[in-house]
């Protein structure tokens, strides 16, 4: 673990120092491309603003996170056990992804306002359809002998469900579950973007007109930090979780390896 | 503790007139044979001939089938079986203890942990009982599985090619350990290994064709497990063995 930690200090401080040094060589005005002292120095000056809009973007990404994947899971639940659920529900769903979710960002803003709710609409309309995917599909191919040793016991399909088919599916709802952090913030900047009154998509996009480059670079500083830490958490969570699963990708680091 | 014998009641399972078809090709048609109570019978065969099927049958895993099955005792046979598939099928995520007690869980009844903890030291797990599946070896963890059949002690056992997948000095030993803990109970062992069927079979059926038939072989001399090295063992496994080998092709 400390190893780890170490390597992604010396990767963010080596970044950083790259950065640098593209802003000496190619001589770039500061209104293109700030450098990392500049950037720094906007992080002191904006302090209060960023922090306010740190929180609403935070909030966002996290209702969106828990909407999106309760609503996955539910359905995922719901077309695995219910037949004509699968056989009407899912063509339906497999069809809605033709529509590209970002297209529906300015109506979602229409609808649901200015305010907080169009965007965990839109980051939970993103995560939506990866974390039903992959549910589902786990449900669907829980192993055949799992099932007759099941039928066997004299278990009828909601116990099944529940003992047999979820647990199994765990592993892949986890990956759905990766791709949903990966995911959330995407949704909550585009629909802040689109249109909001705060956040850290909202305030790059007045920075940007501003041209207070070094506040933009600032926000989006904030985000792809978040946006690591919130992908990192969930996956930490999920291996704990599934610790009896066995890893088929051991794991190099030292200290990390499961017994 | 494990049951008696006396206390199980075996009885005959006949199944009469069985009836199945995979895509439109007949693997079996008016098909039928006994399972003689207490005993193990073995069937063998070709492998796409259709015994895994047959099991399943009896197991009520086919929904839709043609086929009568009668217990000796007039009974159905629906809830008195016990099943055990060619890997362990033990669920990875939960304890040994857990999947030896699963059956309970799965009925909803409160699982008796004192007796799965006797059943584990019976297969001689004892002390194995917190570890997960992926942590034991082939051989234990299809130990756990026996385990788990005899926790739901019943009268019947359908096992389907269940010691396959392990290496011949750790099948050797569980094909004594089952023989020895699964004795007084009605077994249908579907096997493809010969010397398997010859070791543990009081009756060895043997199933070809297209549709299938099922041809009655005499076993050897003896009570199961018998002794691989027993005068004449390997006699028996040649003439077995070529009879399989003709009814292949």
């Amino acid at each position: 673990m400390r190893r780890r930690l170490e390597r992604m200090c010396i990767t963010a401080l080596g970044l950083v120092l790259l950065w640098q040094m593209a802003v000496w060589t190619a001589g770039m005005p500061a209104f293109i491309l700030p450098g990392p002292v500049a950037v720094m120095n906007a992080f002191v000056v904006h302090a209060e603003v960023l922090w306010d809009d740190t929180l609403i973007t935070l909030a966002e990404i996290a209702l969106g996170l828990a909407f999106g994947c309760a609503l996955g899971i539910a359905t995922a639940l719901f077309i695995s056990y219910a037949r004509p659920a699968r056989r009407w529900l899912l063509p339906v769903l497999v069809a809605s992804q033709a529509v590209p979710v970002f297209a529906l960002a300015p109506v979602l803003v229409l609808w649901f306002g200015y305010g907080m709710a169009s965007k965990v609409v839109m980051a939970a309309l993103v995560i939506f359809f990866p974390v039903t995917a992959a549910f589902f599909d786990g449900l669907r191919r829980t192993e055949p002998g799992w099932l007759d040793l099941a039928r066997t016991m004299g278990a009828s399909r909601a116990v099944i469900l529940r003992h047999v088919r979820v647990p199994a599916a765990l592993p892949a709802l986890g990956s759905g579950l990766r791709m949903a952090a990966a995911f959330a913030p995407i949704g909550a900047i585009i629909g802040e973007w689109v249109g909001s009154s705060g956040g850290l998509g909202y305030r790059m996009i007045q920075a940007n007109a501003r041209v207070q480059i070094d506040l933009l670079f600032a926000a989006l500083l904030i985000l792809a930090v978040f946006g690591v830490l919130l992908y990192y958490a969930v996956d930490a969570g999920v291996r704990r979780a599934l610790h009896w699963q066995p890893e088929t990708i051991p794991t190099d680091d030292e200290n990390g390896a499961p017994p | 503790m494990p049951k008696s014998v006396a206390d199980l009641a075996a009885f005959d399972v006949r199944l009469t007139d069985a009836r199945l078809a995979f895509a439109g090709a007949k693997l079996f048609d008016g098909l039928g044979f006994t399972l003689e109570a207490g005993l193990w019978t073995c069937l063998l065969g070709p492998s796409g001939v259709g015994k895994t099927s047959l099991l399943r049958l009896l197991a009520g895993l086919i929904p839709d089938t043609d086929g009568v099955i009668d217990c000796g005792d007039g009974a159905p046979l629906a809830g008195r079986l016990a099943y055990m598939g060619q890997q362990d099928l033990l669920l990875p995520w939960l304890s040994a203890e857990a999947n030896v007690a699963l059956g309970a869980r799965l009925r909803g009844q409160a699982p008796d942990r004192v007796r799965a903890r006797a059943m584990l030291a019976r297969v001689g797990l004892a002390g194995r009982e917190a570890d997960l599946p992926r942590t034991l070896s082939g051989g234990m963890r299809q130990r756990v599985a026996l385990a788990r059949t005899l926790m739901e002690d019943k009268p019947v056992v359908l096992m389907d090619e269940p010691f396959s997948a392990l290496d011949a000095i750790t099948r050797h030993r569980i094909q004594d350990l089952a023989a020895d803990v699964l004795a007084g109970r009605t077994v249908l062992l579907v096997t493809h290994d010969p010397a398997e069927a010859l070791r543990l079979g009081h009756r060895i059926l043997v199933m070809s064709g297209a549709p299938a038939r099922l041809e009655d072989t005499a076993p050897p001399p003896g009570v199961p497990p018998r002794d691989p090295a027993a005068p004449d063992m390997g006699g028996q496994l040649g003439l077995l063995l070529g009879r399989l080998a003709a009814a292949a092709f």
